[in-house]
């Protein structure tokens, strides 16, 4: 870290002028009045004053799904605390700030949907009228289970809740928009994972054409899912840039992150598990239900959640019957986002609490009951019940690698308590983690915009160096790093002489961006790609200069060598740019320079997998968790950059343990938010933090260029679900149970104080055992 | 989340302080660390018109002492305290403490005075001092400061008796003796959080000091004398067994998951303080 990062929020302009919004202190109210302070009135803007802006309208061509209009500054209606009703701009934001106060804005209430059951009650207020019901989707899946249901040996039955929350990055959103005269083109920089799809959206919202819009995002500090969306707020922003031809900036604090920015993670489960007397899964019978929020986000929908759960429920196990029901329901609070792992921590949750209960209904350890249910190797590749196609890999192994990481046997040998009276327990937690899903999955899933082929373009210099631009953005994932390896396995250029461009929507080919852990698949294929093709007309040129057939030639030592005889790549570059005299007729005449593009051959995703297992102890007085060892065992195929790798699985456990943990951004009865600042909000520090220990496989994908697989998302799968269940373990003397995350002190003591009346089952459960 | 508009100024002293505050009208908030009433500022929470810095004004990191009290001045920060810049009179309780306070960026600016007038319930000097009967010196307009109890300093959530223009100067923590023995508990959830419950306990027989408190309530802290006094005549081990129906008592407010962890917290103190006095 040297500090020389450039984010929205360190840029300098002549005569910039800050942006702050006026947000709804109301969950659900019509607007009776407005009014701007007559000092103020041309500094102060509300939904009236954007001419030609239109609301931020999500298509999903999925039956049934109905569409919100998401005002930019709300119109007649507010419908989450924190939406954004007027703007102000100054010369700084604290006046900005001063201005909003002046703005007086009449609100009737109007009653609250403040949770999914109060959105599917009968007669419930309607957020959107013309809708009928307060659904954005409800889907339904049934491969037939009622056969097996009547006569399955064993049965569990789990209702499961995980709290919303927000993401965190460490940088907020942040946007600043300005005209360029001499281009005549209204320039965004903005704190982005999708500048490609933020220039679709902007030019939609703006009613400009995408040529007049050119997205150049800075340094990203971070996204995780809460960046690769088009905010009112951006189009705001872009707004004015594009009427007052001035720059305006605005940025995101951790207020307004807080609160307008809890969007993610809140899931409810109901969910019955059949199985045989070993605890082999028959069949699974699911309600789900998203907590989705007031609009639908774009482009990834408000119901790309619910799909992501129904569709991934049954996890890494062999299922031979699947009912899943899914509810996306509007409710008064900040639109849903598809935060990292997207629906997975909630489904991982879910699955493995199933697996936990099954496990205890037959009397087995956990981890068996998980192997015998897991895909076994030799079933690869695997098509499950939801059609997810599972490329490669050995799940059981994984797990029983962790297994014997953890060390399982040894603990249930030793005491049930540590010497400070605390509950000892281990975990696991397996998952597959689905990346790098393209087109078909995207189209399923009814998006708007769906992937298709990322493009990259690969240009050798005059000097020698390679120039890698790719429409991908870095949010802080090393893809500087790890595309320029790609490009220097196929080039042999030297990593130092390779500069790597990502995201400016004027000097990148297109990219829908950096989602869904698709990054090292998709723009690293199309780089691996281009660079073969430049790699190849360097090899023809250095042939010509070293007098041999191009099959001769071959990269070594950053030199490229035919024989003993070599020459440099500065040598093919002079030669191609500066003395095509030298040349022969012959010569390749696309140049030095190539855009590719790429998609796996199959794209319906290349599969990570991995099994968390985690030894912790809990306090029963205080309801504290400490986790004692977090191991980790994981494969995401070929490891570009192992470093890169680790660093993934790190920050992702870490946000995990967070959602496990600590996260919450809870709601009154009337949706309003009870956590608005970081005091309430509690994010795990260092010292939360456990020393991950992590092994890795590297089953090669069939399917993706080297036999890459993502990585991104995993890491905070996990988490919650290991941790539940290796509470649950530790407090299985004392017959208490959660399930519910963040597993908070608060609610361990009361899952403590619950489970105590009933002595006598305890004692029952003891024999049994 | 900008603070609104304010005039700064540096008080060069203690009394200087005093007549800024005293000339605004109650509009005026006095400046130390910084690490609470920033963040009410930016959040615009607090609004005053004028803010008075006292960081580097004279009088408010005075030390003086006799063999039964020690006076340490409200400027200093906690970061200093832990360190052990200056004289710790109880033997380790207020390096401890303060160590467990915020993280080490908030020690470095975050002062005692600062944390006492700001009185929020979980803060640890709060409950600290009470527990102490320390003894909190302030100064306002007139000549003779005034002294207020630390038990009773704190009169509820964010709200203290002192005056509008009375400024802290000092603190007067009393000297433990070599047979003193402090335990300090504080449950909260990650490390540099505010306390969810604390429990304290100080015994010092020779110097007559036999106080156990519950700190961290929705109030001021809650001293249990009925707890202290067995503590003193039949030593931990009993007093822990009376210290949850007094806390239930004395709190009769909170529900009974909050009394529950504030027994835990009492208890966990007394049980380390029979740990060591029976080193
Ligand atoms: C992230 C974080 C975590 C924290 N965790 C803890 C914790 O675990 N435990 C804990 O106890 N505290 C914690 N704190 C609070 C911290 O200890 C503060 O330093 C303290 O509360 C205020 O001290 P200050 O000097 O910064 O006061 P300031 O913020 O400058 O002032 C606070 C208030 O006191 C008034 N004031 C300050 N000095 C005087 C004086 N001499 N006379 C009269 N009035 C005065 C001010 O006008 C203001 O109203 C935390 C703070 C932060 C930011």
């Amino acid at each position: 870290m040297r500090g020389r990062g450039r984010f929205v929020g360190d840029i300098h302009m002549p005569g910039l002028r800050e942006v702050a919004f006026l947000r709804s202190p109301a969950a659900h109210a019509k607007i009776s009045s407005k009014a701007k302070s007559p000092d103020h009135a041309v500094d102060t803007f509300f939904s009236e004053d954007l001419i030609g802006v239109s609301p931020i309208v999500t298509r999903s061509s999925i039956p049934g799904y109905k569409v919100s209009q998401y005002p930019i500054l709300a119109t007649d209606r507010v419908r989450f605390v924190g939406e954004p009703v007027a703007m102000c701009v100054a010369k700084s934001r604290a006046i900005a700030e001063d201005l909003i106060e002046q703005v007086e804005i009449g609100y009737d209430d109007l009653p609250v949907i403040a949770s999914c059951a109060g959105g599917r009650r009968e007669n419930a207020e309607l957020l959107h009228p013309e809708w009928g019901d307060n659904l954005f989707l409800e889907t339904f899946f049934d491969s037939g289970v009622d056969e097996v249901i009547a006569k399955a040996p064993i049965s569990v039955e789990l209702e499961m809740t995980c709290a919303r929350q927000t993401m965190h990055p460490m940088e907020g959103k942040g946007v600043l928009a300005w005209w360029d005269d001499r281009a005549d083109q209204l320039v965004v920089h903005t704190s982005t994972q999708v500048p490609h799809m933020i220039r679709a959206g902007l030019a939609e919202c703006l009613g400009i054409a995408q040529a007049q819009i050119r997205v150049a995002p800075p340094d990203v500090g971070g996204g995780f899912g809460y960046k690769c969306l088009l905010q009112p707020e951006e189009v705001a922003v872009a707004w004015l840039a594009a009427t007052f031809k001035k720059p305006f900036r605005w940025t995101e604090d951790r207020r307004e992150h807080l609160v307008a920015g809890a969007n993610a993670r809140q899931h409810e489960y109901h969910v019955k598990a059949y199985a045989d007397a070993q605890g082999r899964l028959l069949a699974l019978d699911a309600e789900v239900s998203v907590d989705t929020g007031a609009y639908s986000v774009w482009p990834f929908t408000a119901c790309l959640e619910a799909a992501q759960a129904g569709g991934n429920l049954p996890g890494p196990y062999h299922l031979p019957a699947y009912r899943c029901r899914t509810y996306s329901v509007a409710t008064n609070k900040p639109p849903f986002a598809p935060y990292r792992g997207v629906a997975r921590p909630g489904v991982c949750f879910a699955m493995e609490q199933v697996i936990d209960a099954i496990a205890q209904k037959v009397g087995r350890e956990a981890w068996e009951v998980r192997r015998d249910n897991l895909v076994p190797a030799s079933a690869m590749p695997y098509t499950n019940i939801t059609n997810k196609h599972y490329d490669s890999g050995d799940y059981p192994e994984a797990l029983v690698a962790a297994k014997d990481m953890i060390g399982l046997e040894a603990f249930r040998a030793g005491a049930k308590r540590d010497d400070r009276g605390r509950y000892l327990g281990i975990g696991f937690a397996s998952f597959t983690e689905q990346s790098a899903h393209g087109t078909k999955v995207f189209a399923s899933w009814g998006l708007p915009l769906v992937p298709g082929f990322d493009q990259a373009h690969v240009k050798l210099t005059p000097d020698g160096a390679l120039e890698v631009a790719a429409g991908i953005h870095t949010i802080g994932q090393g893809l500087e790093t790890t595309l320029a390896q790609i490009a220097h396995e196929q080039t042999g250029v030297p990593l130092k002489h390779i500069r790597v461009t990502l995201g400016d929507t004027a000097t990148t080919p297109f990219s829908t961006g950096a989602y869904a852990s698709r990054g090292i698949v998709m723009s690293g294929g199309a780089v691996s790609r281009a660079a073969e093709v430049v790699a190849g007309r360097i090899k023809s040129i250095a042939a010509h200069l070293l007098q041999v057939e191009p099959a001769a030639v071959g990269f070594a030592e950053g030199r490229i060598f035919a024989a003993n005889a070599s020459v440099t790549y500065e040598d093919v570059g002079r030669a191609w740019y500066l003395r095509p005299d030298q040349l022969p007729e012959t010569v390749n005449t696309a140049g030095l320079e190539a855009t590719e593009g790429y998609k796996p051959e199959v794209d319906t995703g290349v599969f990570s997998y991995a099994t968390h297992a985690v030894r912790l102890a809990v306090d029963p007085e205080t309801g504290l968790v400490e986790i004692l060892d977090y191991a980790i065992v994981e494969d995401c195929g070929r490891m570009v950059n192992p470093m890169i790798v680790e660093g993934q699985t790190y920050g992702g456990a870490a946000q995990g343990i967070g959602t496990a943990l600590f996260e919450e951004s809870p709601y009154d009865d009337n949706a309003q938010p009870l956590a608005s600042t970081l005091l309430d909000y509690i994010l795990p520090g260092p010292t939360e933090l456990p020393t991950f220990r992590i092994d890795h496989r590297e089953t090669l994908s069939p399917y993706s260029a080297h036999g890459i697989k993502g990585v991104g998302e995993g890491g905070a799968i996990a988490p919650p679900a290991a941790i539940v269940n290796a509470i649950n373990d530790a407090l299985s003397p004392l017959n208490a149970t959660i399930r519910q995350v963040p597993a908070s002190p608060q609610r361990i003591r009361e899952a403590i104080r619950r489970a105590r009346p009933s002595q006598a089952t305890e004692s029952r459960r003891d024999v049994a055992r | 989340m900008k603070s609104s508009a304010f005039e700064l100024k540096h008080a060069r002293t203690l009394g200087e302080a005093t007549e800024l505050l005293a000339g605004a009208d109650g509009n005026a908030k006095v400046l130390a660390g910084g690490q609470s009433l920033v963040p009410m500022l930016n959040l615009r929470l607090a609004r005053p018109k004028l803010l008075v810095d006292i960081k580097r004004a004279s009088g408010f990191r005075e030390l003086a002492a006799d063999d039964k009290v020690f006076s340490i001045g409200a400027g200093w920060t906690h970061a200093e305290i832990e360190d052990g810049v200056l004289e710790d009179p109880t033997r380790g309780l207020l390096r401890s403490v303060a160590h467990g306070i915020a993280y080490r960026a908030v020690r470095n600016r975050g002062t005692m005075g600062g944390s006492l007038a700001h009185a929020d319930p979980a803060a640890d000097w709060v409950s600290t001092l009470a527990a102490l009967g320390a003894v909190i010196v302030a100064q306002g307009g007139e000549e003779q400061p005034k002294r207020y109890a630390a038990e009773s300093f704190v009169d509820g959530a964010f709200s203290t008796k002192l005056g509008e223009s009375e400024v802290i100067a000092a603190i007067e923590v009393p000297r433990l003796s070599a047979d003193a023995s402090w335990a300090y508990q504080k449950i909260c959830r990650k490390t540099g959080e505010f306390a969810n419950a604390i429990g304290v306990a100080v015994l010092d027989q020779k110097a007559g000091i036999k106080r156990v408190l519950a700190g961290a309530t929705s109030g001021s802290p809650a001293l249990l004398p009925e707890t202290a006094a067995r503590l003193a005549e039949a030593g931990p081990g009993a007093a822990c067994e009376i210290a949850a129906e007094e806390i239930r008592r004395v709190l009769p407010n909170l529900d009974i998951d909050t009394q529950e962890l504030h027994a835990v917290a009492v208890r966990r103190a007394l049980a380390t303080l029979g740990g060591r006095q029976g080193r």
